[in-house]
């Protein structure tokens, strides 16, 4: 009875955060505002790169720096299909996403016998490895890229010249995508079996767990998800080449946002994106005259502060805020 | 045929060796206690039993079939799932959680898995900690944890490694009343135990082990009795003791 009421409490704000989201576009702050529009999509987008990381790296507990690799395939799918071949997106996003699963399986099943930090030195390898190759592989454009020519702006070509309000509703589409798919994960046995794993991979395995398997299938969903992600953000800046997309700097956003927000939660990606997009691209606008990085260096005394503080990021604060308040409200009874 | 056949097992790391042509059988519905000194070996057989070790040379058959080099999952699926020792919490997650863990393993749906984690969560009398981390427990509800996780999982064999170890007469009293309605439930147990009393009370049938081998086999009464093992590990007061206690009459 009591969880029950308990679960659609959170089922509401779930909703009624998809609200939020689908009406913002009918305020004026945003339909007057490019820039606005843009950091509200940036927020979006990043969140769900960091909740699809999250998968992996928050509740099956294995750290990966090779997420930019998964995106940078997705994000070559769809501008191969666009470039290339002439075709509308579609069928390059799935083909995108479809093979960068496949990647990331045959990439991670030697990777996943190594134990603890030792995977995630493997997985920084892997992104110098396909930045090196992308960069000589003139079929898929070298070091130039693909650059999208005109194509008619709507849903069919997923691109859009004047306004943003047509990517923000397809990052918003993207955005509960992945994260109704961690949310479903969390309550089914899929997520119990991920972080049985994190928690003691030999426990998982005395209960019947085959963590090999777990940890694979993880892994083929974050980069699934991640690559379209990475299809998004081609559409979105009308061009794709590699060190734009499969970088360690790339690497460590969908890592740093989600340890910023809080690892292995549910709300922890959108809270650290909502967090760290909007400061990076106000400082970036306003302060990137007196010399690049500015808005990294907040970045990074911001996850310090944040980690050293409170390891379990501003989902962690917020719980001992919330806990705090409890106590006192049955103190004053 | 038994339900578990330990057939000539050896197991060596280097050149230690820690088990020792080592062949018994754990006969279905009862319940054996592997006894020995430190360092006989009894968790390394368990280790080879449940997977976690591949033997050197041997061969385990469970339930008939030959389970020597399947891997840990692969052994708990089949039925044979065991408890560590050293217990082993998933710590962020509640006592529930965990419980789901295991209970997962006979299906995928929600409502049947939990209400089997809550059957075995007042079995091992942990209801009122179910919403409480892991992590945080005392080391006996840490103890009833591990059981009722693996019970959880529809176990035909249980294998508890030093369930009662570090526990207060009391809690050993409750384990061994948990362990009594396991068996009535038509669950083998094979338990790895230090402590006499106990694990004489409860046992059909004792292995001894010493210096990785096996030295005895019997009925608890013939085992108190056996030379070998008093020297080896019991001593001869403790035997005298045992026997005016009466424990062992109620079994032999």
């Amino acid at each position: 009875m009591n969880t029950t009421r308990k679960m659609s409490r959170k089922d509401l704000f779930w909703l009624g955060l998809l609200a939020f989201f689908a009406v913002i576009p009918l305020t004026p702050w945003f339909s007057h505002s490019s820039f606005a529009q843009h950091v509200m999509i940036q927020v979006l987008l990043y969140s769900s790169m960091a909740q699809a990381w999250n998968i992996l790296g928050g509740y099956c507990g294995q750290t990966s720096f090779g997420h930019s690799v998964f995106f940078g395939i997705g994000a070559y799918g769809t501008g191969m299909a666009v470039v290339k071949f002439g075709l509308i997106p579609w069928p390059g996003i799935l083909a995108g996403a479809v093979i960068a699963a496949m990647v990331a399986v045959a990439i991670s099943y030697p990777c996943f016998k190594l134990k603890g930090h030792y995977f995630a030195i493997a997985t920084f390898a892997i992104v110098e490895i396909f930045n090196r190759l992308f960069m000589v592989w003139y079929w898929v454009g070298g070091a130039i890229g693909l650059d999208y020519g005109f194509t008619e702006p709507g849903w069919k070509n997923f691109v859009w010249y004047q306004s943003k309000v047509g990517y923000f509703y397809g990052v918003l589409l993207l955005f509960v995508l992945v994260f109704g798919i961690v949310r479903w994960i969390e309550k089914h046995r899929f997520g119990f079996y991920l972080r049985a794993v994190r928690e003691g991979q030999e426990t998982a395995e005395s209960l019947g767990v085959n963590s090999t398997r777990v940890k694979l299938s993880a892994m083929a969903l974050s980069a699934f998800l991640a690559a379209l992600c990475g299809a998004f953000f081609a559409q979105y800046n009308y061009r794709v080449d590699p060190p734009m997309v499969m970088s360690l700097d790339m690497s460590m956003k969908f890592v740093l946002i989600t340890i910023l927000g809080g690892l292995g939660t549910f709300y922890g990606p959108l809270l650290g994106a909502a967090l760290l997009i909007p400061l990076q691209e106000y400082t970036r606008a306003y302060l990137g005259g007196i010399g690049g990085g500015v808005d990294l260096i907040i970045f990074g005394l911001l996850i310090v502060v944040v980690v050293v503080y409170q390891p379990r990021g501003i989902m962690g604060i917020l719980d001992r805020i919330v806990n705090r308040i409890r106590r006192s409200e049955g103190g004053g009874k | 045929m038994a339900l578990l056949e330990v057939r000539n097992l050896t197991m060596k790391f280097g050149s230690l060796v820690a088990c020792n042509d080592v062949s018994f059988d754990v006969e279905k519905g009862s319940v054996v206690g592997l006894i020995g000194p430190n360092g006989a070996g009894k968790t390394t057989l368990f280790n080879c039993v449940s997977g976690f070790y591949k033997p050197t040379s041997g061969k385990l058959f469970f339930d008939g079939r030959d389970v020597t080099n399947l891997p840990a999952y692969e052994v708990a699926r089949l039925g044979a799932v065991r408890t560590f020792q050293v217990v082993r919490p998933l710590k962020e997650m509640t006592v529930l959680d965990n419980v789901l863990v295991g209970a997962f393993l006979r299906g995928a749906d929600n409502e049947t898995a939990h209400s089997v984690a809550e059957e075995c969560l007042s079995l091992c009398r942990l209801e009122d900690k179910s919403g409480n981390l892991a992590g945080g427990l005392p080391i006996g509800y840490k103890k009833r944890l591990e059981m009722a996780r693996a019970l959880a999982t529809g176990p035909t064999l249980l294998m508890l490694d030093e369930a009662m170890a570090g526990l207060t007469s009391t809690e050993i009293k409750e384990a061994l009343e948990i362990i009594k309605g396991l068996r009535e439930r038509g669950i083998t147990l094979l338990v790895v135990e230090h402590i006499m009393e106990a694990i004489m009370s409860v046992a059909d049938k004792v292995v001894v082990l010493d210096g990785g081998e096996k030295i005895a086999e019997g009925t608890p009464r013939d085992i108190v009795e056996d030379e070998r093992v008093i020297k080896a590990y019991l001593g001869a007061k403790f035997t005298e003791r045992l026997k005016r206690t009466g424990e062992v009459t109620k079994n032999g």
